[in-house]
């Protein structure tokens, strides 16, 4: 009925706004409770190690000290994916990486805890670690885990979509590269704390920096077996999450248990250090890229091969490991794709999802690629790619179905923010411009545990004083949920945000929603909310439709006010209407909730990539390189994003700027890195840097200005056509600054992060060139072969062979 | 035995007393004894500048400062900014600008902000940005920090006047 947007698509102070810049929010660590106990967690100073003995006693006597826990009362595992339960929250047996939690201290303040912590005496016996993956493919043996793929491959995997060793002899040219991403992390603000106690009732609740309140929830009923009804999950506001709270901490569990046995309040803070073995971030990835062109520039295929150090844990990583493939192919049409993917398990701090998850990194060495392709064809890069974009409502070569696509104009935007064609390669040696794009999901299409129902759910109550309150299992990590959720709302019945309250991230009053991750929150609970703010419209518009002497479909609900459509005169306040609206059919509220549409892949696997749509960037970024010290400053950076529709422009501005702040300090600087420690003090293998000193990230002065364009056109599947931008924008930067270095002086960094010292051996070198030099013999499987869609496929897994007979 | 000292001090323009155990920081005391959970920590290492107040009007690290150091000094943190239940200019600008998206590094740099206002009410932007480079922020990329604090000082010169 409305056509004119009041709340959506204007600039707006966030719904938490004021009580950020306050103080007044609440984080997990600023919770405090009468009789409150701390934890504290003895950690694993080995990477790899056999548990023979834990000698508690002296710790228990510890005066101030009320509980000792060990593995020994956590028999049961965990995981966040149900193929990857293989984690305790206290090591029982064996110990997989230097931070791995052996024991736990409840005390009465944290100080007693860190005391009684020293007292604890635990024998090791040391085995040789798995440093590398390489490392780990050459040694079986000792495993690991006892469970994968064989040794110490924790997943191995392979797709096939159309034959493309024959795609790539027929092509004109084949560019085969080698890239490398090293591993980084999220780095958040905020340490993560928890605070578990029993409530009234005696049941249990954990307040939790976590980003996934309902996987947490499950976790929490399953390693502590009691009935999830009997637990209460509240996700904090969290302090920057990035990926890095999604997976259930081991800290998580012991506080819980820990109130459970003591029947008191149990809090514990992670410290800097901790938050660094805790990590679960950005994959070290080894990649392998060849791809086929033609002389003019369409590309005919590609196969893609990556090697991912997993560190000592799954956690997310079978979905990691999909997704070093799987988005690969959403941006160009490659008329057959095959990719290869090995996880290998490495005595190492377990990675898990970035910002990104898994993708980066292969969008990193293909766009780097296609910049060295274009070179040698004498395309302009940009053209490159807009002879090569993926139609709008079309499938891949391997059934993702891309609907609405924005690249084609987020490239001419970029280009002509920045002066592209004008400047590019005229700015004079040591200045340069690189051009990147990339797409992201909005949402995963299947949620992490196989179940029917929905993925999120919204409940809106009315009531007569006119506000509008809004349940959701949806989690604030920074990324303006709450505020996401309360716009929706509000636009919907025709009222400010002002009076609409967000209730989120709470198992024991929300509604399910699965969490802050896959960049899901905005597509999936906005189209939720939109479904019980019409529902509720409904409702209201029923009630009052007489009083306005019109049709209830007739009804208008905008700027607080409730209107004939035919005659605005007829009209009451939404407070008046919601009044007679409860007057006549009780107390308003109303439900929606959302699924992604079902895949058109039919073929095991086919549940990793499908997302209800896709957004997209195109960034560009200048850099300065001075030759004689490699020092690499970047001025200025472009981006264009595909965002569908920008609800707070004021907050998508802020994630894109904020994605190309994580990518540029991923481009240039962010390493989470590893040494061995000489053979007389362990030869442990230990973080280079467990400290924000030594793991360097931009700031306020490294960071250049960011021109922003958001590139509107509504996706049909989307709440008012609002595609995801907390991701998607990071991810053409590491790219575009790689190339933009290549323009400048020459050499081309195949590798992440990209450093002063490797422009000089880059420039140093014969071939201009830093990167890997070789591709360990990785034994894949026999891949999972599939027909493209033009190939008559039908979605399903066939033989290859019998491929080649109906080609 | 580790036995309490009385400390006294002003915190937000208010005396305040608390009996505190000698090795606690500033910043503890401010969370634990006096319930002022409006400065965070990041790294309680004065790597990150999450916990930055003012002490006698200069910015400092509150988990680099001994309580004990603070013994009838004047403390400001976030919550003693707003004016009554107006926000300050920067308060407000953050907000407006974005400056503030998880909200977890921004008390610290609102009073680091806080400080170069009160010394330079023209800051350039470089300035902006070399007074608030100790403090880090993940979620930003610093540009609305940068803008935000850039329209308080517009504002406050405008008070001013």
């Amino acid at each position: 009925m409305k056509k004119r947007l009041d709340v959506i698509g204007k600039p707006r102070r966030r719904v938490d706004g004021r009580a950020k810049v306050t103080g007044h929010l609440r984080f997990a660590d600023d919770l405090a409770m009468p009789r409150m106990l701390h934890a504290k967690l003895l950690r694993s100073p080995h990477p790899h190690a056999v548990i023979e003995r834990v000698d508690v006693e002296k710790a228990k006597k510890h005066p101030g000290v009320h509980l000792v826990l060990t593995g020994r009362d956590f028999p049961v595992p965990f995981g966040i994916m149900p193929v990857s339960v293989d984690e305790f929250p206290l090591a029982p047996e064996r110990v997989r990486y230097v931070g791995d939690p052996v024991a736990a201290v409840i005390a009465k303040d944290e100080q007693t805890a860190v005391e009684a912590i020293g007292l604890i005496e635990v024998s090791y016996r040391v085995l040789p670690p798995v440093s590398t993956p390489e490392e780990g493919l050459q040694n079986p043996e000792p495993r690991i885990h006892d469970y994968g793929e064989q040794g110490n491959i924790h997943r191995n995997q392979s797709y096939e979509f159309g034959d493309i060793d024959e795609s790539l002899k027929k092509s004109d040219l084949v560019f085969e590269d080698l890239f490398f991403y090293e591993g980084n992390t999220h780095l958040p603000m905020e340490q993560q704390a928890s605070l578990a106690f029993l409530d009234g009732e005696g049941k249990l609740q954990l307040s939790s920096s976590t980003q996934n309140p309902h996987y947490l929830h499950r976790q929490l009923a399953r390693v502590l077996q009691i009935a999830e009804s009997r637990i209460r999950v509240v996700a904090t506001p969290n302090g920057g999450g990035f990926g890095g709270k999604c997976d259930p901490g081991g800290h998580e569990f012991v506080v819980s248990k820990a109130a459970l046995v003591l029947g008191r309040p149990v809090k514990i803070g992670l410290t800097r250090e901790e938050v660094f073995y805790v990590h679960r971030g950005r994959h070290p990835v080894l990649m392998k890229m060849k791809t086929g062109v033609t002389k003019d520039g369409k590309l005919t295929g590609m196969h893609l091969q990556t090697l991912l150090d997993g560190g000592g844990y799954g956690s997310h990583g079978p979905a990691s490991t999909f997704y070093t493939g799987v988005l690969t192919p959403v941006t160009y049409h490659y008329p057959r794709f095959k990719f290869e993917a090995c996880r290998v398990f490495t005595n190492k701090p377990a990675c898990g999802p970035k910002r990104g998850h898994g993708t980066p990194q292969p969008r990193f060495g293909q766009e780097v690629q296609l910049d060295k392709i274009a070179g040698k064809l004498g395309i302009d890069p940009a053209e490159l790619r807009l002879r090569n974009l993926v139609k709008k409502d079309s499938l891949t070569a391997s059934w993702l179905r891309v609907g609405s696509i924005g690249l084609e104009e987020c490239i001419r935007k970029v280009t002509e923010m920045s002066g592209w064609k004008a400047r590019r390669g005229k700015l004079g040696r040591g200045r340069g411009l690189g051009l990147a794009c990339s797409t992201y999901m909005c949402g995963a299409g299947v949620a992490i545990y196989w179940n029917k129902m929905p993925h999120s759910g919204v409940q809106i109550l009315l009531d007569r004083s006119g506000t509008v309150i809004v349940y959701c299992g949806a989690t604030e990590i920074g990324q303006g949920s709450d505020d996401v959720l309360a716009a929706i709302a509000a636009e919907t019945l025709g009222v400010d945000t002002s009076v609409v309250r967000v209730v989120t991230g709470d198992t024991g009053i929300t509604p399910v929603d699965l969490g802050s991750y896959s960049s899901r929150v905005t597509i999936m609970a906005g189209n939720a909310a939109v479904q019980a703010a019409e529902r509720l419209r409904a409702q209201v518009a029923a009630a009052v439709s007489e009083t306005l002497g019109t049709l209830p479909d007739r009804v208008v609900f905008a700027q607080g006010k409730v209107f004939a459509a035919e005659d605005p005169s007829r009209a009451m306040s939404f407070v008046e209407a919601v009044a007679i609206a409860e007057a006549a059919l009780g107390t308003l509220s109303a439900v929606g909730s959302y699924s992604p549409p079902k895949p058109p892949g039919k073929y095991k696997g086919s549940g990793v990539g499908p997302s209800p749509a896709y957004s997209f960037s195109a960034c560009v970024v200048e850099t300065e390189v001075d030759e004689r010290t490699g020092w690499i400053h970047v001025p200025k950076i472009w981006i264009a994003h595909d965002i569908g529709r920008a609800l707070n422009p004021t907050l998508a501005r802020g994630q894109v700027i904020g994605g190309v702040y994580m990518g540029l300090g991923e481009a240039l600087m962010e390493e989470q890195s590893f040494r061995r420690l000489p053979e007389k003090l362990s030869g442990a293998l230990v973080h280079r840097a467990p400290s924000m000193l030594d793991y360097k990230s931009l700031t306020s002065l490294d960071m250049p200005d960011v021109e922003v364009a958001l590139i509107e056109d509504p996706d049909p599947n989307c709440p008012y056509g609002a595609k995801e931008v907390g991701q998607g924008p990071l991810l053409p930067v590491m790219p575009a600054v790689a190339n933009a270095i290549y323009d400048a002086v020459g050499v081309r960094i195949d590798e992440i992060p990209i450093t002063p010292d490797k422009v000089l051996r880059a420039l140093e070198n014969k071939d201009k060139r830093v990167g890997p030099a070789s591709f360990p013999a990785v034994p894949y499987p026999e891949p999972t072969f599939v027909l493209p869609p033009w190939e008559e496929g039908d979605g399903k897994e066939t033989r290859k062979n019998a491929a080649a007979a109906v080609v | 035995m580790r036995r309490n000292i009385p400390l006294h001090l002003s915190v937000n323009g208010e005396a305040a007393e608390a009996s505190v155990a000698p090795y606690k920081t500033l910043l503890e005391v401010l969370r634990e004894d006096l319930d002022l959970t409006g400065t965070k920590h990041g790294c309680e290492l004065g790597e990150c500048g999450a916990c930055t107040v003012l002490i006698d009007g200069e910015p400092q690290l509150s988990c680099l400062v001994l309580a004990l150091e603070c013994e009838g000094r004047a403390v400001q943190t976030i919550e003693g900014l707003a004016r009554g239940p107006e926000l300050h200019p920067l308060q407000a600008a953050f907000t407006d600008f974005g400056g503030s998206q998880c909200g977890y590094c921004t008390p610290g740099v609102i009073m680091t902000a806080a400080a170069l206002l009160e010394r330079n009410p023209h800051p350039t932007r470089e300035e902006i940005k070399e007074a608030t480079a100790g403090n880090l922020c993940r979620c930003t990329g610093y540009n609305q920090i940068v803008e935000a604090i850039e329209d308080a000082a517009a504002k406050l010169r405008a008070e001013a006047k």
